[in-house]
């Protein structure tokens, strides 16, 4: 379980430039289904997601993970962290150009130091599971919108996390791309995954998959709202 | 330990990458990088070889020489001195040389001529150095006229070129018959240029010279020691106006690195940020950027000193053998004997290699201690 009590987060604090981007936010996420996160654009979702999956610190406030706190922890940690629990799939992307399809998807495997064959073999089933093995080799800035989408999914996956992050997973993909994601995702769901997904796409908030929607707006929740895990 | 292995044989792999995806600045950088590791390594190794050569050379060299001043001037010995000398306990034999130069105005050079007694040469042969038989384009049995103190020409034959492993002193040398040394130069025959002593027991040469110094005042001891000494001063002097020639070059090369290096790019920063993000530590950053700097700046260094070094041994050291072996006509030309240094290797690693791998580790530390989302943002 995920637990969030009096989470603040100020951007460039006491500067004439300050942004409070999350003000006092208490949440508590159950493990499991797909939580998604609505908001209009700087409603703080991303910066939620960031704090929840270890990528920055609230400025104050507490976080923790099945009752470990993650807020203070030293740097290492938080890595831990990251490396283990959290899967993330940005809304650009983030992939690595230059590298091939198949080094952007090993790159978060590569410090844990497992042998190349295991490594090998995991990656080639991720990206079958995604339909990418044809495109193993190629460079990723050749790939369309949609497959740099499921690379960034694969990516996400290889390390085996139990909770993947998608901050805005269709934005930059059409209708019928956004459904294909969208499934994928479930599908991680379905495995047993916890899916925490930012989106201002109706395609996806209104989507039936879709366990738990939480509503934000100017930093804070104004709205909750729990479905059945069956649906 | 087989985990710590993999892990780096991975970051290798994506050091390997990421230099690969920056091509043209990485090979910009390397090739700037070889170039100074080439001169640098050009010039020690260069000065390194002519110092072990002149010492290999002077080993034969006698042990003593004493010389006659006259108001601090060097002057001419008189023959009676050595009977003086010979008498100083622990001096094996004393001998009178003569040699003096030659200004030659044909070729615009100075001749080293000396009259050679032990080779037992007529009075019409000569031996000339190699670098004397080029410039003249002489080989053995060509006349080869000098003009003498008093005037007409003297006519003299080529009996032989002098061997090639002691061209480093010899190249400009022109061996004589001394009776041929008095005539050319007009020289009384009881004077000699120089004396040069045998001791016997080496250990006392310093003794020997004190001694010498106190029997005739008005001479000046030299020990094959204080001419090997000033060799080497002469080669060190040499070898720091190059460096310090080198080191405005060396200077750009760090204001380069330090800007192709520290100045990381949005793009690098972003990355330095979407790495940690997906679970590398600063840890695996920092080893990720050591291999880089490493790979990159030893790859500069082998590809520099093997430059050097074939270009010193096998390519006849043309670049800096003017500056180090000294401006002249007559330039010998000889062989260096190849040898490794590890001291000097070290001195040249830590210049070259170390101001690049800090200069690559800070800004990347840097980078990787933001959070990962501030990273990326950058």
């Amino acid at each position: 379980m995920i637990e969030l009590q009096w989470v603040n987060k100020v951007f460039n604090q006491d500067q004439p430039n300050e942004c409070r981007a999350l003000r006092e936010v208490n949440l508590r996420l159950e493990r499991g289904g797909i939580i998604v996160f609505k908001g209009p654009s700087g409603s703080g979702k991303t910066t939620l997601l960031t704090l929840i999956g270890c990528l920055a610190r609230p400025t104050s406030g507490r976080i923790t993970l099945d009752g470990r706190l993650l807020s203070n922890l030293p740097e290492r940690f938080l890595t831990q962290a990251r490396r283990h629990t959290f899967g993330f799939v940005f809304q650009q992307f983030n992939l690595i150009r230059g590298l091939t399809v198949l080094d952007n998807v090993l790159l978060p495997a590569y410090p844990l130091g497992r042998s190349y064959r295991d490594l090998h073999q995991a990656a080639q089933q991720v990206l079958e599971k995604f339909g990418l093995l044809a495109k193993a080799t190629n460079k990723v800035e050749w790939l369309s919108g949609g497959e740099a989408q499921r690379v960034a999914l694969a990516r996400a996956l290889i390390n085996d996390p139990a909770i993947v992050i998608a901050d805005e997973p269709t934005a930059n993909l059409d209708s019928t791309l956004s459904r294909e994601v969208l499934a994928l995702l479930g599908e991680l769901a379905t495995q047993g995954r916890t899916v925490l997904i930012s989106s201002h796409d109706p395609l996806v908030f209104e989507s039936a998959r879709v366990n738990r929607l939480i509503e934000l707006r100017d930093g804070q929740i104004v709205g909750d709202s729990c479905f059945s895990k069956d649906a | 330990m087989p985990v710590f292995i993999e892990q780096q044989k991975y970051l290798i792999d994506y050091t390997l990458a990421a230099l690969f995806r920056r091509k043209t600045r990485n090979l910009g950088l390397l090739l700037v990088y070889t170039l100074l590791v080439f001169l640098f390594a050009s010039v020690l190794l260069l000065s390194q070889g002519l110092r072990r050569e002149a010492a290999v050379l002077l080993q034969d060299a006698p042990e003593v020489i004493v010389q006659r001043l006259v108001a601090g001037r060097h002057d001419l010995l008189p023959a009676a001195w050595l009977d003086t000398l010979r008498q100083i306990r622990g001096v094996g034999e004393a001998r009178g040389r003569l040699w003096g130069y030659y200004y030659d105005a044909a070729v615009k050079a100075n001749y080293t001529v000396m009259a050679a007694p032990e080779r037992k040469l007529a009075d019409d042969r000569i031996l000339i150095g190699a670098a004397l038989a080029r410039v003249r384009q002489l080989g053995i049995g060509d006349g080869f006229s000098l003009r003498a103190a008093s005037g007409p020409p003297v006519l003299f034959k080529v009996a032989g070129v002098l061997e090639f492993s002691s061209e480093l002193l010899s190249a400009d040398l022109l061996l004589l018959s001394e009776t041929s040394f008095r005539t050319l130069f007009q020289l009384p025959p009881a004077l000699y240029t120089d004396a040069v002593l045998a001791v016997r027991n080496p250990r006392e040469a310093a003794m020997i010279a004190q001694k010498t110094a106190l029997a005739l005042p008005s001479s000046r001891p030299i020990l094959r020691s204080e001419i090997l000494r000033t060799y080497d001063t002469v080669f060190d002097w040499r070898e720091g106006i190059t460096f310090l020639c080198l080191g405005s070059l060396l200077l750009a090369f760090l204001i380069l690195a330090w800007d192709k290096a520290a100045g990381l790019s949005a793009e690098e920063k972003r990355e330095i940020g979407i790495l940690k993000a997906i679970g590398w530590e600063t840890g695996d950053i920092l080893r990720m950027k050591l291999w880089e700097g490493l790979l990159l700046s030893l790859s500069a260094f082998l590809a520099g000193y093997l430059l050097a070094w074939w270009q010193l041994f096998h390519g006849g050291a043309k670049l800096f053998s003017p500056l180090l072996k000294g401006w002249a006509v007559l330039y010998p030309d000889f062989q260096l004997t190849p040898t490794v240094d590890i001291t000097q290797i070290l001195i040249l690693l830590a210049v070259t290699v170390l101001p690049y791998i800090v200069a690559t580790l800070i800004p990347s530390w840097r980078a990787a201690i933001a959070d990962p989302d501030a990273a990326m943002r950058g």
